[in-house]
C-alpha cells in the first residue's frame, strides 16, 4: 500500500487571496481525513509583493514541509518564475496560459538578485527569459504542464450562469485555482463547496458565486486535464481533529489558563494572537457568569509590559505577546518583574533579526537574548514549544511556572509556528491544570510581601486585597518591600530570589524540561519549531536503517544541565540544529555541559527548515561527509 | 472604623532635602485620602523614579514604585484589572514629560478613571540638577554648565491636547488647596491630571519658594505680590457643561496655561465628564466588565480550568 505524501503550492501577489485559497484547500484535505501541514511565506508588504503557501498532506502524521512540490497552481507570472524548479519530476503545474509570453523584466516585483540568478540558469539552458522558458525547463525535468486560461474560465462561467458580471471577477482566481487543483487530483468536490460556504458564511451571495466558479473549474479540470500521477480521493477520517492556525495554540491556551489581561503593541508575527484574543474576549465559564479577557493595545511595548505587570500585581493572570524588537523594549521591565517577584508570561514570537531584520520571515535568533534579557541577576524561566499543539499545553505550564515561582516566564514561539496551518488532535483543556502557587485569597495579621521562607517563595498578596498591603520597588528592598541599601539585607534578598532557579530545576518534572525521542550514537539537540522537520527527517533515515537520536530541550533557562548530561552520556556525536547563525542553544549547552558540539545544522535565510534538507545534512554527517557547520538554504 | 491622617503615614524614613516641596505633596495626598475615607487596602499609589518616586513608600496604602517614566503604564494596568481600586500615580516632570512623555499622551487618549500628579520642579534632582522638561529655554539653574537649550513642555497644554478630562495645577506650599484639588481629581470620573509646582531647594535656584511668593515683586509694589493665584477666585469656568462647548473650553484652558511670569494660575483649567471613561468603553464591549473585572474572575475549580472553549474548538474541527 503506497502512502500519500503530496505537496501543493499556491502563489500570487499579496492581497490576491493566496491565503484564503490555501485555507480552503487545507480545510478540504483535512475534511477528507488527511493530515495537513501548511505554511505561509510573505513579504513585509500589504499589497503586490509575492506571497505563497505550501500545503503538504499525507495519510500519516507529518510535522513539516518537504523540498519537493507535487502540484503548483499559479495565476500570476511571478509564482512560476520563483517556484517552477521546486516542482519535482512527476509533479504538475497548473498555470494561466495567458501568461506564457510574460518576460522576467515585465514582472516588477522580481528583485534583481533573484532575476540575475534566474537569467543565468535560463541562459545556460538556452531558454528565453519568459514564462515559456522556465516551463520548458520544468517539462524537460518530467513535470506535467496544465495550461488553462483563467480569463476564459470566467468568460465561460459568465455565459453559463448568464451573469456577465462574473467575467471581470479576477478576485476569484484563487478559488478557481484551488478548484482546478482539486479537480486534477480528483478529490471529491462536496467538501470544497462546504468549505466555501463556511468561509463566506456571512456573505451568502459571494459564497454562491464562488461555488459556481468552483464547480465549473473543478469539472473543467476533471474532464479536460490529462491524468495526473496523484489521485487523492480521501481516507478514513480520524475523530477529534482540529485544523489550527499558528497562533491558536497560545491564544486558546491563554483563555483556558485563565489569562484575563493581555496588553500588546502591534508587531509581526505576534499580534495575530492578541487580535484573536480580542475577537473572542467574552468567555464562557462553567457554572458561572461570563468571563472576559481585557485586551489592551498600548502605545508601545514598554507600556505593554508595564500594564501587564500592573495587572499581574492585582492577582490577575496577565500576559503580552511580542517579537524581537518589542521584546528588546521590554527588557528593563522584565528585570523589575524579576526583582518584585511578579508572575508574568511573555509570549515571544521570534522572527529574523537583528534590528527589523526580515520582519515577516522566520528565525530562532532570540534565544541568547531571552535568556540574558535585562541587567542584573534575577530569576526567570525561558521555555520553548516545538509545535502548535504543544504550545497550547505549554501555555498552561508557563502560567503555572510564573505563579508558583513568582517569576517572569518567556515562552518562546516563532514565525515558523505562527504562519503554519496544521491538523492536530483536538486540544484537551482538561489536561491543563491551574496552580496559583502561594497566591493568597485572605490575609489576617501582619503581612510581609517578601517574607523570608524556607523555599525562597513568599506568600503573595494582590493589590486591593483586605489587610494585604505591600510595597514594590525596583530598588533593593526589605521584606516589606521598602527600599534598603543594607549590605546584609541585599545578600539575603539576592539569595532568596536566585534560589528559585535551583528550585525550578528540582521541582519541574523531567519530561517538562526535556523531551527525548531516543538516544543513539548520533544525537540531535534542538529547541522550538525545528522539532517538526527533525522528527520527519529522523523517520526518513530510520527507513534506511539509520537511527538518529533527538532531545528537544524545552526548558532553556534555568538550563537542565545534569539531566542533559545524563541523557547524552553515551552518545558519540552531538548535532545542534537551530534556525540562527551562531548556534545559540549550542553555546548555552557548551557553557553548562562543558562539551563541544560536533556538528551544527543551521539556517538563517529567513525561511523555515524542511525535513528534506535536514535529512540531507544528517545523511552527510553519518557518512562523514559533512562540514562542522551545515548551512541550509532551501526556500524562496 | 474611621481612619485618621496618621493611619496613612508609614514609618519609613524620609530622606528628601530639608525644605523640599515634595513634603507638601505627600502630606496633601495623605490628607486627601483621609478626608475621602478611602480604605488603605483599596488604594494604590504608583510612583515613577526620582525623588518623587519614593512617595509610595511614605504612604500607608499599597505602593508600587515602578520604573523611570513608566508609572502610568503600571498604574493603568492595575486599574484596568481591578477597577474598584483607587489609583493615584505620581512622578516628577522628567519622569512623566521627558522619558515618559509618550505614555502621558497615550494615557490621555484612554481616559482611565485615575489620577496622575506631576511633581514639577524643572530639574532632575537625584542626578544632581540637570534641566528637566519644564525648565524654560535659556534659563540656567545652578548646576547647569550653560543655559538650557531646550524649549519647555507645557504640562497643562499637553494634558488638554492629549485628552485628559480633568486638568489642574497646584502649588506644593499651599497644602490645603492642593489637598482640595487632589480630592476633586480623585473624585473626577476619568483621567485627572494635577501639575504641582514644587520648588527644589537644592538645585532650582530660580523658581524658589521666595520667587513663587513674589518676594522680588514686593520691592516694586506694596500690594499682594505672590505670583500664585487661584482660578476659582476669578470668573474662569473650566467645566464643559455641553457637548458643543468642548472646543471653546479646551482653547480657554490652553490659553490660560500659557500664563506665566508675574501671575501664575492654579486651580482647575479644564474639566469634562462628557467624554466617556475607558471602563465605559470596555463595558460597551464586555457588559459585565465592572462587576466581573479581570482581578475578580474565577478561572479554576480545584485546579481545573473553568473556561469553556468547546464552541471555539468545535468551529476549528474538521
Amino acid at each position: 500500500m503506497s502512502s500519500v505524501d503530496f505537496s501543493w503550492l499556491i502563489g500570487g501577489p499579496q492581497g490576491s487571496g493566496v491565503e484564503s485559497g490555501a485555507n480552503v484547500f487545507s480545510k478540504v484535505c483535512a475534511e477528507l481525513g488527511y493530515q495537513v501541514f501548511g505554511k505561509r511565506e510573505f513579504h513585509s508588504n500589504i499589497k503586490g509583493e509575492h506571497s505563497y503557501f505550501t500545503v503538504r498532506i499525507s495519510d500519516k502524521t507529518i510535522h513539516s514541509n518537504v523540498n519537493d512540490v507535487s502540484l503548483m497552481i499559479s495565476f500570476d507570472a511571478e509564482t512560476i518564475f520563483r517556484h517552477y524548479d521546486e516542482v519535482a519530476s512527476g509533479g504538475g503545474i497548473i498555470y494561466d496560459s495567458d501568461l506564457e509570453n510574460i518576460t522576467t523584466d515585465s514582472v516588477h516585483t522580481l528583485d534583481n538578485y533573484f532575476k540575475k540568478r534566474l537569467h543565468q540558469t535560463l541562459e545556460s539552458k538556452n531558454k528565453p527569459f519568459t514564462i515559456s522558458g522556465v516551463l520548458e525547463m520544468a517539462k524537460e525535468k518530467g513535470v506535467s504542464l496544465y495550461p488553462v486560461s483563467f480569463k476564459n474560465i470566467l468568460a465561460s462561467l459568465a455565459e453559463e450562469t448568464e451573469n456577465p458580471r462574473l467575467k471581470g471577477l479576477v478576485r476569484m482566481f484563487n478559488v478557481i485555482g484551488v478548484s482546478l487543483s482539486l479537480g486534477l487530483i480528483k478529490m471529491p468536490p462536496d467538501s470544497l463547496l462546504k468549505s466555501i460556504d463556511s468561509i463566506f458564511s456571512k456573505k451568502p451571495q459571494i459564497a454562491e458565486i464562488n461555488k459556481q466558479a468552483a464547480n465549473y473549474s473543478y469539472n473543467y479540470a476533471a474532464s479536460n486535464f490529462p491524468d495526473f500521477s496523484f489521485i487523492l480521493s480521501g481516507i478514513e477520517k480520524q475523530t477529534d481533529t482540529l485544523l489550527v492556525q499558528g497562533h491558536q495554540g497560545t491564544s486558546i491556551g491563554k483563555m483556558v489558563s485563565g489569562c484575563r489581561f493581555q496588553s500588546y503593541y502591534p508587531i509581526t508575527p505576534a499580534s495575530d494572537e492578541s487580535v484573536f484574543l480580542e475577537s473572542n474576549e467574552i468567555l464562557e465559564v462553567l457554572n458561572d457568569r461570563p468571563g472576559s479577557t481585557a485586551v489592551i493595545q498600548t502605545e508601545d511595548e514598554i507600556s505593554a509590559i508595564g500594564m501587564m505587570i500592573g495587572s499581574a500585581l492585582t492577582g490577575t493572570r496577565s500576559s503580552t505577546s511580542t517579537s524581537g524588537p518589542g521584546f528588546a523594549l521590554m527588557a528593563e521591565a522584565i528585570g523589575w518583574a524579576g526583582m518584585n517577584e511578579v508572575p508574568i508570561v511573555l509570549t515571544l514570537y521570534q522572527r529574523s533579526g537583528p534590528s527589523t531584520g526580515l520582519p515577516t520571515r522566520h528565525g530562532q535568533d532570540d534565544l541568547s537574548f531571552a535568556v540574558a534579557a535585562s541587567f542584573g541577576d534575577f530569576p526567570k524561566v525561558v521555555y520553548a514549544s516545538g509545535d502548535i499543539e504543544e504550545s497550547f499545553y505549554d501555555t498552561g505550564r508557563c502560567f503555572n511556572y510564573a505563579d508558583v515561582y513568582q517569576v517572569p516566564v518567556i515562552h518562546m514561539m516563532d514565525k515558523f509556528l505562527s504562519s503554519s496551518v496544521v491538523t492536530c488532535k483536538r486540544f484537551d483543556p482538561k489536561k491543563i491544570t491551574i496552580n496559583r502557587g502561594k497566591l493568597l485569597d485572605t490575609i489576617e495579621g501582619e503581612y510581609k510581601r517578601f517574607a523570608f521562607t524556607e523555599d525562597g517563595i513568599s506568600p503573595r498578596s494582590r493589590l486591593g486585597l483586605d489587610n494585604g498591603i505591600f510595597w514594590n520597588t525596583g530598588d533593593e528592598s526589605d521584606e516589606m518591600g521598602h527600599i534598603t541599601e543594607d549590605p546584609q539585607m541585599r545578600i539575603k534578598m539576592m539569595d532568596k530570589r536566585m534560589s528559585k532557579l535551583d528550585l525550578i530545576l528540582k521541582q519541574l518534572p523531567e519530561d517538562e524540561q526535556i523531551v527525548s525521542y531516543g538516544i543513539h550514537d548520533y544525537t540531535i539537540i534542538s529547541w522550538g519549531s525545528t522539532k517538526g522537520p527533525i522528527l520527519d527527517a529522523i523517520e526518513m533515515l530510520k527507513k534506511e536503517g539509520i537511527n538518529i537520536g533527538f532531545i528537544q530541550i524545552k526548558l532553556i533557562h534555568p538550563f537542565p544541565t545534569e539531566h542533559v548530561k545524563k541523557l547524552l552520556e553515551n552518545t558519540k556525536k552531538i548535532i545542534d540544529i537551530e534556525a540562527n547563525h551562531s548556534g545559540q542553544l549550542g553555546k548555552i549547552f557548551k557553557q553548562h555541559v562543558m562539551k563541544e558540539i560536533d556538528y551544527f545544522i543551521l539556517k538563517y535565510s529567513g525561511r523555515g527548515m524542511t525535513s528534506t534538507e535536514i535529512y540531507d545534512s544528517l545523511k552527510k554527517i553519518v557518512e562523514n561527509k559533512a562540514d562542522k557547520r551545515e548551512v541550509l538554504e532551501h526556500g524562496s | 472604623m474611621a481612619l485618621k491622617l496618621a493611619d496613612y503615614k508609614t514609618t519609613v524614613h524620609n530622606d528628601w532635602c530639608p525644605g523640599c516641596g515634595d513634603f507638601g505633596i505627600v502630606n496633601a495626598l495623605q490628607m486627601a485620602l483621609a478626608e475621602m475615607g478611602i480604605q488603605r487596602d483599596k488604594a494604590t499609589i504608583f510612583s515613577g523614579v526620582g525623588c518623587s518616586g519614593k512617595t509610595s513608600h511614605f504612604i500607608n496604602t499599597f505602593g508600587v514604585h515602578s520604573l523611570h517614566g513608566r508609572v502610568l503604564t503600571f498604574a493603568q494596568g492595575g486599574k484596568l484589572a481591578n477597577p474598584e481600586m483607587t489609583v493615584v500615580a505620581v512622578g516628577g516632570d522628567g519622569d512623566g514629560l521627558g522619558i515618559g512623555a509618550g505614555h502621558f499622551v497615550a494615557a490621555g487618549r484612554r481616559n482611565i478613571d485615575m489620577t496622575y500628579i506631576i511633581f514639577d520642579n524643572g530639574v532632575y534632582g537625584l542626578t544632581k540638577g540637570q534641566a528637566s522638561p519644564t525648565l524654560k529655554l535659556g534659563e540656567k539653574t545652578k548646576s547647569l554648565p550653560s543655559p538650557n537649550t531646550n524649549y519647555n513642555v507645557n504640562p497643562i497644554g499637553l494634558a488638554v491636547a492629549s485628552g485628559f478630562t480633568f486638568v489642574a495645577r497646584a502649588y506644593s506650599y499651599d497644602v490645603r488647596h492642593l489637598k482640595d484639588l487632589i480630592v476633586k481629581a480623585v473624585q473626577h470620573k476619568g483621567l485627572s491630571f494635577l501639575d504641582v509646582l514644587q520648588p527644589c531647594p537644592t538645585y532650582n535656584d530660580l523658581n524658589t519658594r521666595d520667587w513663587y511668593a513674589g518676594e522680588d515683586l514686593a520691592k516694586e509694589s506694596l500690594e499682594r505680590h505672590s505670583r500664585i493665584y487661584k482660578l476659582e477666585d476669578t470668573h474662569f469656568d473650566p467645566v464643559v457643561h455641553y457637548d458643543n462647548e468642548i472646543d471653546e473650553k479646551l482653547a480657554q484652558a490652553l490659553i490660560k496655561s500659557l500664563e506665566w511670569g508675574n501671575k501664575i494660575p492654579t486651580g482647575i483649567f479644564y474639566k469634562n465628564e462628557i467624554i466617556s471613561p475607558f471602563t465605559t468603553r470596555l463595558t460597551d464591549k464586555i457588559p459585565n466588565y465592572m462587576e466581573n473585572p479581570p482581578a475578580k474572575q474565577t478561572i479554576s475549580k480545584d485546579g481545573i480550568p473553568t473556561t469553556d472553549v468547546s464552541k471555539l474548538l468545535d468551529s476549528m474541527r474538521v
